[in-house]
């Protein structure tokens, strides 16, 4: 469709100073993402410059509709790499009229617990890991899984290469080069062990920019999907059985972690995060007992544990980290449909703010 | 998938210094190729100055689950054929966290033997002749074959052209292309005796680096496959009966056997290799009884033998280094699923360093 590419791809900075803004938002699952577009007069890169907006909050089960409107707050700006030229993505969260964060609003809180004076002091990085399986769109079976039966089971998937084992590559690499471009903060992909199922590294990021940036290359995702005419699951055990299910690991470390003496901190917020356990895995996404099993890479989810190089283990630290006495950990309790804003937060929380 | 093509092929250096390096491994097969992607802040040419890495080696029979990473330290750089730009494929060999090679990296061990000051001093060549078949997708029978039979019998398939005798070409031709952008040393390719069997050869690589370059070699062939759709076969007997198999004919030389006097060295170094006939042999491919049985263009494979222009026998040595009185040999042996840093350094110790 030569004609309709020309088209979705002119550069309208020679004949406008005028860009576009597509404006993001969560809808009322907590997964679901939505957006929309508006023009503006003139490039911006400053998220407090940008309008607020609203959208129909009954339209995606956020109000009824008496009283729809949902005002979205811009946050952050991103370079649109489907429009490329000076138009942006927008990430937002949503409020009502009356300036209160609506329920599904978990960015508020987020952002409450990052500006805490000890929060922000520890400079808390992240590096999140986003496991996703792709389906085949219009009967939701794995990508490259053949119609009615299965793949051979795994074991050649991992890092694979060949049409016999890596299922849907230009997506993948179609989204990193497009995060980079947007400006997130993307610093790896891998195919995973499960035929058909990726994932993508966003980190290290500070604080409350390690949601926004998931979310947006979680949207960036969709959008590369939809041109490919395949389908994102984030769901973590998409197919019961023999076969892997999708987390969201999430690397962690404060300043006193990255400094010398770290260790000893490490092992201290371990403790800590062992002590909220269930807590943390209330928090940590839908239908998470169908993945953390105690099989398949993970730790049984009533069970917290902690272990150098150990995959098995709640929480894994890495060699490096051990051999230098300083560093960070890796949570790898996160489901793939967990909400960064909560999962980031919580960790910081409980490791920095709470005492047992 | 025009806009997924336009993701694809982003040139990121207009909007960002950082590049894209592939890290790509052996797996526990020994033949299984794996790669993933990671970020780097800039570019970087040498590799001594990439990061080591790690991954994780339970899910390529590499490693156990509670001590799972294995290193990946980076040996050589080439230019990445499809991200392009600046982004950069690295071929790694894979260690213990200790520091040991683990059992399956099969290049600490030829980098050894090619840095022994003996070997060095004679600058061994080699030129390898990497056969490989191409089959249907999702029913492994060679590509351009009828499904359920058989084409006609061998005879208008080697160097052929035309839609009824050559089968695959777009792979191949985009393969070669590929690997010159990459900076492989590749020197050609050709349509073999089988229908939908291809060659490409790799060389004049000095010591380490045609192992190094081979292996990319296949990487980029299995990237390439993969987006065309159809498998690669590295087995040396894919069909049996009246069809060719495919090896990968490894030609050598020392600075002695390209000098005046030459063609005593090369008598001297067959000798050698024929004391040693066993131990090569048992190092040349598994699955090589299927294809060493003296007929199809092989020498049978309980038996040494050595002859100019005999493509029946073991070794064979060309017309012109018989005239000229010096230049190199083939070593005819290896079959096509060989690991090149083990032949390539066997060829070397046995004609180099070791005393009958």
């Amino acid at each position: 469709m030569s004609l309709l590419n020309d088209l979705i791809n002119i550069n309208l900075s020679d004949s406008s100073e005028k860009i576009i803004a597509e404006y993001l938002w969560i809808g009322g699952s907590g997964m679901d993402l939505r957006s929309k577009a508006r023009t503006l007069p003139g490039p911006v890169t400053d998220p407090a410059k940008l309008p607020k907006w609203n959208y129909d909050g009954s339209s995606t089960g956020q109000a009824p509709g008496d009283d729809s409107e949902v005002i979205l707050y811009p946050q952050s700006i991103f370079k649109d790499p489907f429009r490329k030229g000076n138009n942006i993505l927008v990430m937002c969260d949503a409020y009502t009229p009356a300036g209160e964060p609506i329920p599904t609003n978990k960015r508020f809180n987020a952002a409450q617990i990052f500006s805490n004076p000890a929060v922000a002091a520890e400079v808390p990085w992240y590096g999140i890991e986003q496991e996703y399986t792709l389906l085949q769109k219009d009967i939701n079976w794995p990508l490259g899984w053949p119609v009615g039966g299965f793949p051979g089971p795994q074991g050649p998937y991992y890092c694979g290469v060949g049409a016999d084992k890596s299922f849907g590559r230009d997506v993948v690499d179609a989204h990193y080069k497009a995060c980079l471009y947007a400006g997130i903060n993307i610093s790896g992909i891998n195919g995973e062990v499960m035929p058909g199922q990726w994932e993508f590294q966003v980190g290290p990021s500070v604080g409350i920019s390690a949601g926004d940036e998931v979310w947006v290359a979680r949207y960036i995702l969709e959008r590369i999907a939809e041109i490919a005419g395949v389908v994102v699951s984030f769901d973590p055990k998409p197919i019961p059985g023999d076969w892997n299910g999708a987390g969201a690991h999430t690397n962690y470390s404060t300043k006193s972690m990255r400094n010398e003496g770290g260790i000893a901190v490490i092992k201290k917020a371990i403790e800590k995060l062992g002590l909220r356990h269930k807590e943390h895995i209330a928090a940590y996404g839908e239908g998470n007992e169908r993945r953390l099993t105690g099989r398949h890479e993970t730790a049984d989810i009533h069970t917290f544990s902690w272990g150098v190089a150990n995959r098995g283990a709640s929480i894994r630290v890495g060699r490096d980290t051990e051999k230098e006495g300083k560093g960070y950990f890796e949570d790898r309790r996160p489901a793939s449909n967990m909400d960064p804003y909560v999962v980031t937060s919580m960790i910081a929380e409980t490791t920095i703010l709470w005492k047992p």
